[in-house]
């Protein structure tokens, strides 16, 4: 399945965003979702499944103005 | 909020009284520490920061939000960067989870070069956010109709530029923010962005602003310590001096020593 993460296009198999972030290494980072530009909560993650052609965002806190 | 308050007043937003009229960013400091001291020496009761995009195994949100936790200070996020209503809202919400806070600084960039806000964006995005139990901060122009609408869309306080941001170019606009403030006499009203030196944020408190926003001024100065702790004084002068009733201008010279028993007269 291709989607795309932060921007990058990738393949995955993961059935659901909570699955996403362990294949990618994010399993405990302090990190927010979205997915398609709509926020998806910590807590729906499990729930969350992933489609071909998805665009995800995982952002985590940075210095700001 | 009243003109002639007790020098200790502070600025309350949505309910929560800071210790500081100073608001200071964490970007562009050459180090943590020095960030730290920053802040340190200032004062600064509240803290900006973003959500910018993480690497898996990266962990950097973790450590950045460590050190921030460290200040004992108000977390204030923004939405920089964002151009249009869905993504502001979406990075708002994003923020709100990771930093455990309803307030945001709402930004809605409407022009590249200038970065200043698009109006129309701004007024709708802060309406979707306060009826989704934001506490909105939104950065705006002084343009009164603009502010107008910002309150109907349920903000309580208001933060106009300055100059655009980054620039250093101080107060462009004396004459409409000092409308701003004559409109609104008990709404928070935040200078944000724009300053470069402490006098233009002294003047901010003489126009009766509660408080400034900087990120640049400090942190690309020389020794951003210091800059921050100038910062920090002249908004303490400018606001005693705002408390204390200045004298009106006058374009005539007049004596200030006595006329009456000078000699040879």
């Amino acid at each position: 399945m291709k989607i795309t993460v932060n921007g990058t296009p990738r393949d995955s198999t993961a059935a659901t965003l909570d699955a996403l972030l362990v294949e990618l290494g994010y399993g405990g980072a302090k990190v927010a979702t979205a997915v398609n530009e709509s926020f998806v909560p910590a807590a729906i993650r499990p729930e969350q499944r992933l489609n071909e052609g998805d665009r995800i965002e995982i952002v985590a806190p940075r210095q700001g103005g | 909020m009243s003109r002639h308050g007790k020098g200790a007043d502070m600025p309350v937003f949505y309910e929560t009284e800071v210790s500081s009229r100073l608001m200071l960013g964490t970007a562009q400091y050459p180090s943590p520490a020095i960030l730290a001291e920053a802040f340190k020496r200032s004062g600064a009761g509240i803290a900006t920061v973003s959500v910018r995009r993480e690497a898996g195994g990266e962990r950097a949100g973790q450590a950045f939000w460590d050190m921030i936790a460290d200040l004992g200070v108000h977390v204030l996020p923004n939405t920089a960067g964002c151009h249009s209503v869905r993504e502001a809202v979406t990075t708002a919400q994003m923020a709100r989870e990771l930093f455990d806070t309803n307030w945001i600084k709402l930004e809605v960039i409407g022009h590249a070069d200038t970065l200043q806000p698009d109006p129309f964006g701004l007024v709708e995005a802060a309406r979707i956010l306060t009826d989704d139990g934001f506490q909105v901060f939104p950065y705006c122009t002084e343009d009164l109709v603009l502010c107008e609408r910002l309150v109907e869309a349920g903000c309580r306080v208001l933060m106009p530029w300055g100059a655009p941001i980054g620039t250093g170019l101080g107060l462009n606009n004396i004459y409409g923010l000092r409308s701003l403030r004559a409109h609104f006499p008990d709404l928070p009203l935040v200078i944000d962005a724009g300053l470069g030196l402490p006098s233009q944020a002294a003047h901010a408190m003489e126009l009766g602003y509660d408080a400034v926003l900087l990120n640049t001024a400090v942190a690309k100065a020389g020794d951003p310590a210091a800059m921050a702790e100038g910062f920090a004084r002249a908004l303490e002068a400018g606001r005693l001096a705002y408390e204390a009733d200045p004298m009106e201008p006058r374009d005539m010279a007049a004596p200030s020593t006595p006329v009456f028993g000078r000699a040879f007269t």
